[in-house]
Order: C-alpha cells, then structure tokens, then sequence
C-alpha cells in the first residue's frame, strides 16, 4: 500500500510538472506545425509571462488580498481563483502581444530564407529578451507573489499534494479543452490546421497566412506565459534565465510527441515531467536536467517523427 | 616545400620569438591588455575550428562550449596528477623546456579526448540536419556539463584549480597558427572540397559518390580537436575552471563570432573573434565614462545585449555576415524551403 501511494505521489509531481512542459511545448508545435521553424525565444516567454505576473500582482493586491489567506475555505475560493485567473489572464495577453511583435520584427521579414537564418534570429532573440529582462530587472531571483494559498491538500491520506499543484493540472486542463475548441471548432483554427498542411494552397484559398501566423504566436505565446505564472505559484522564484532549461525541456516534448502535432506536445510534455520525477525519486536527482536531452537524442535517432508525428519527406 | 608550409613555419617561429622577447615584458607592464591578448588567441582557435563545421560544412552546431570544456578538464586533470612524473622525467619544475613540453603532452591529450567526444556526439547527431543538429549539440554541450557537474573526481560544481600556467604568447598562437593552416589548407585541398560540396548541396554531393557522413563526421572530430586543444589553453591560462564557464551561452559566444565574420570565410571568422573579445572591453570602459548615464552603463557591459541585437540585425540586413562569401550564401538563400 505505501509502495502504491509513493507511486500515485511521484505520477502527481510528474504530471504537475509535465503540466508545465506540455503548456510551453504547444507553443513550439504549433509554430512549428505554420512556419516549420524551432522558435528558440519560446522558453523566454515563459520568463516574461512570470515577469509580467511578478509586475501586475501588486497592481491588484489590495483589491484581491494576494497573501493575506493561509487557506483555501469554501467562502474564499471563488475570490482567490478570481484574483489568480485576473493575473494569469493579464499575463498572458500581454505575452501574445510580445509574441506577436516578436514575429512580426523578427521573424516575418526572414520567412523566405532558409530555416538557419530563422534559428540564428531566434537565438538573438532569446539571448535578447533574457539580458533586457536582467538589465531591467537585475540578475537576482525575485520572489513571486502569494496568487493563491499554497498548502497540502486535504482528505487525500498520506498523499501530499500541494494546492499549486492541483492548480497547475486544473489549469492545464482547462487550457488544453480551451486550444482544443479553438483549433478543431473555430475558422481560425481550421486557417492554422489548412496552413500546417499546405501554405500556398491556404492562401489560394482566401486565408490571410500572416494574420494566421500571428495568431499563432499569439496563441502559443499566452499559453507559455500561462505556464510561467502557474510555476511561479508552485515555487516562487523567478530570474531571467528561467526559461532555458524548460524552454529546451518543452522542445523536447513537442519533438518526443511529434512535432507539429498538438496532442502530441502535451502527451510528450507529461512523459518528460514524468520522467524527470522518476529520475529524482530513483536516487539520481543531479541528472533530472540530463534526461530531457537524452530522451531527446533517443527519440531523433530511433523515430525521429515522436510519438504521434507523422514523415515528411525530403523533396529535391 | 611548398609556400604555405613556409609561411607555417615562418608565423611559428615569429610566434616563439614574439614569446621570448616580449611576453614577460607584457605580462607585466600591460597585464590587462596580455589578458585580452590570450583571450584573443583562445577566442579564434575557437572560432576558426567552428568554421570548419557551421561555415565549410553547412552543418550547425551549438555545442562547443562543450568540447572545450572536455579539452579543459583533460589538460587540467593531467597536469595536476601526471605533470609531477612527466616533469621529473625531463628534468625538473624550473626546467623551462620540461615544462612546455608537459604542457604540449597535456593539450595533445586535451585534444585527443575532445576529438573522441567529438566522434563520439558526431556519428549519431549528424544524422540530423539544420535546427534539429543545433539542438541535439547543444544537449550534447549540456550533458558533458552536466556530467561534469557530477563529478567529483574534477571537482564537481566547486570547479578544478589546474596546476601550472603554462598559457603563454607562443603556446595560444602557435595554436591559432596552426588550426588556421590546418583548417585553411584542408578545405583548398582537393580532399577539402567535399566539406564545401556537403554545405552547398548534400544531396547532390551524395548523388556524385561523396560521402557526405564521412566528412560530417571528420569536421566535427577536427573542430573537437581544436576545441579541446582551446579549453586546455583556457584552463592553463584561468588556473581555475568551473562547469559554468563552459555554458550554452559560452558556445553562442563562439557561433556568434563565426555568423558575425560570414559563414565559411576564415578570414572574417578571425576578425570577428578578435573585434568581439575586444568590443566588450571597450564598451566597458565606455560605460565608466561621463558621457554614459549610471543607469544605461549595464546596457553597455552586458556583451549579451550587444551580441543578441548583432545576430538579429546581421541576419535581417547581411545574412552573409560581415566577411562571407556571398555568392554561395546566396546560393543557399534561394534554394527552396522544400516542404
């Protein structure tokens, strides 16, 4: 029973975690599946999404009393998640602007050159926002402001969850059924799927390809910065450099799902957070930043497509 | 012998002379600018080896930092345990002959190590090509750091203090002279071109019989090579070394160098070496000037701010870079994206 416990407890971290991964990874899926470029600067979206929470928080705290609850009651809830969602909802309108900006200064004027190009303007751009961010705001950690009360769960036994943790999976949840219902039942979630397939022909058809793309980033950019808020809840430090290692974890995951596929980013997003707890909880916990890259070499050399992906081949 | 192996000889020897004569005269008077001299030196073998795999052969790697570091540890972790044998072998501490050959012994077996890590990342992930090969060396770069983070037989994260300076004037350019000759004159041979047809068109080069894995391969062990053979003069010359120092945002520092001088041009790869390991000195001394307000001098001493925007602009404006053949650059411009 203990034996069956630990487990159930190390597949909530791993899932909470992968929740994480799989918000950042469809921002890389989807930018890959329109434009088919690596959007290096993604993880540092992230960053800018914890940022911007870090900055708005205290705009709001006195009407919504961030940090002054110790616990979740039944009077209190609906007003901590509403103050939390404002937050996280701010955070991550104001990201899609920058993705969007980021695009169209960065990326459009390159979208006729080859991949390289775009990877090497990538790079800058992440390089780019990470310094900014430190030049503003100083190299230091800051601490992230109290969203939501963070406690042990209760009613669950000896199975220690923590309320950021079923926050995180909720809201990842949530956001997922929310992309899903865009991508499969809306206009513009078909112009994204008709472009993924073929560009030229999606604008033969009447589809504005920029607008699409920018929606795109705007999309993918939101939930990134969704992902920033939500981790900085469950520890709540933040720094410039944050971004990186979950930025290249998420690339991971999209390309262990398939890259270009949307379920597969979030499916490939949970096995990483899964397999990174094991790695811990096995007795290896200085090697949880080193299995992302060997999944990631694993999975190019042995079915490079991921998961769910399917081949394209090379024309010449 | 031909002219090039002259001129080889000839830069050698100016080397050696330059080291005797004036080192100690520099490293004294001029201690900062001695500093920069080496960092140079170290900067364009870095970045002249690079060429050979992201300008020649078209391939694009973001781990170097990675091999150098393997380089750094090697020569580190034999100076500090063999060099007390290897010295009394040939004749003692203050023997200045023992000592440079120990010191030569050490950064051949940097090199070697390097290059069989090389091989090594080289025969699965050159499998892949454009972004995916980048982020595959990059985890490569991040998992030597992180094993070396886990090791504690060199140091770990408390970073390994190397016995012996031996990094002087004649060591760091002899390196740079001889991985430009080696770089130059395989790349002109008729052997080298195959690197060149790999970067233009692989598949083209495949359809004539040239085995493009073979040369991928063999650019990536060379570039490794010098690598290795940069981090043991990095580690002979800090006499302390740390995981961090060789980062992800180490190998973007050499990547940069490489776009900003034009993928495939040695020449421009070594100016832009040399004028980014001085323009954040300078920058720096700017910003302790009046004429810069307190409040922008952390704009002006972060290199990263200034490398970032150089990368966008270059590849917005001059995607060739600064020194770049255009015409090839061009070539590889037009191709079609082939979805």
């Amino acid at each position: 029973m203990d034996k069956l416990i630990e487990i159930v407890q190390q597949l909530v971290n791993g899932v909470s975690l992968g929740s994480i991964y799989a918000l950042i990874a469809l921002g890389y899926t989807m930018v890959y599946g329109v434009l088919r470029f690596i959007n290096f600067a993604h993880g540092d979206i992230y960053m800018l999404g914890a940022y911007s929470g870090y900055l708005l928080a205290p705009l709001f705290a006195q009407i919504f009393k961030f940090g002054e609850f110790d616990t979740f009651t039944p009077q209190n809830t609906l007003f901590i998640l509403s103050g939390a969602s404002l937050v996280l909802i701010l955070s991550m309108a104001i990201c899609a602007l920058i993705g969007v900006l980021i695009e169209r200064i960065a990326y459009r004027p390159l979208r006729q050159r080859p991949r390289l190009n775009v990877l090497i303007t990538a790079i800058g751009v992440s390089l780019f926002l990470q310094n900014i961010t430190q030049f503003r705001m100083g190299a230091d950690p800051k601490a992230f402001p109290q969203l939501i009360p963070v406690h042990v769960v209760d009613g669950l036994g000896s199975l220690t969850i923590l309320t950021s943790q079923l926050a995180i999976i909720l809201a990842t949840i949530l956001l997922l059924i929310i992309l899903r219902f865009i991508v499969m039942k809306t206009k513009m979630g078909l112009a994204m799927r008709a472009l993924s397939l073929n560009p030229t022909a999606c604008s033969i058809m009447g589809v504005n390809n920029d607008v699409v793309i920018s929606f795109t980033f705007a999309l993918g950019s939101a939930l990134a910065a969704a992902a920033g808020i939500l981790v900085s809840m469950d520890s709540p430090s933040i720094n410039p450099l944050m971004g990186n290692l979950p930025g290249i974890k998420a690339f991971v995951a999209a390309v262990l799902g398939g890259i270009g596929n949307i379920p597969g980013a979030a499916l490939g997003g949970l096995i990483i957070g899964i397999l990174e707890t094991l790695v811990v909880a096995i007795g290896f916990p200085q090697w949880r930043d080193g299995i992302a890259f060997a999944v990631l070499i694993v999975i190019l050399l042995f079915k490079p497509t991921g998961i769910l992906g399917k081949i394209e081949r090379e024309k010449v | 012998m031909s002219r090039a192996l002259l001129i080889l000889i000839a830069a050698l020897l100016a080397c050696l002379f330059v080291s005797l004569f004036c080192e100690s005269f520099i490293a004294l008077r001029y201690a900062y600018y001695y500093d920069i001299l080496i960092t140079i030196g170290i900067n364009v073998v870095l970045a002249t080896s690079l060429n050979l795999v992201n300008g020649y052969t078209g391939q694009f790697s973001l781990g170097h930092a990675g091999f150098m570091a393997v380089g750094a540890y090697a020569s580190g972790s034999w100076s500090n345990h063999l060099d007390p044998y290897i010295l009394g072998l040939l004749g003692g501490v203050n023997n200045p002959v023992a000592t440079n050959a120990a010191f030569l012994i050490s950064m051949l077996f940097a090199g070697i190590l390097a290059a069989i890590a090389g091989f090594a990342v080289g025969v699965p992930s050159l499998r892949l090509k454009g972004d995916y090969l980048a982020i595959v060396t990059l985890g490569f770069g991040e998992i030597i750091r992180v094993a070396i983070l886990n090791t504690d037989f060199l140091g770990a994260s408390r970073g390994l203090s190397v016995i012996g300076s031996f990094t002087n004037l004649f060591w760091t350019y002899g390196s740079v002279v001889v991985c430009v000759y080696l770089v130059l004159s395989l790349v002109h041979s008729t052997f080298g071109r195959g690197f060149i047809t790999v970067r233009d068109d692989e598949l083209a080069a495949e359809a004539m019989g040239i085995n493009t894995t073979k040369y991928k391969v063999l650019a990536f062990i060379i570039a490794s090579f010098f690598a290795g053979v940069a981090g043991a003069l990095y580690a002979h010359f800090k006499a302390f070394i740390t995981p961090e120092g060789f980062n992800f945002f180490r190998s973007v520092d050499v990547v940069v160098f490489v776009i900003l001088g034009g993928m495939g041009s040695t020449v421009g790869v070594i100016l832009a070496a040399v004028m980014l390991t001085i323009l954040p000195e300078a920058l720096r001394a700017l910003a302790h000037t009046q004429f810069v307000p307190p409040a922008y001098q952390g704009l002006l001493e972060n290199r990263l701010i200034l490398y970032s925007l150089l990368l966008i602009l270059l590849m917005l404006t001059r995607p060739q870079g600064l020194f770049g053949d255009p015409i090839a650059i061009r070539k590889r411009l037009t191709r079609s994206r082939g979805n």
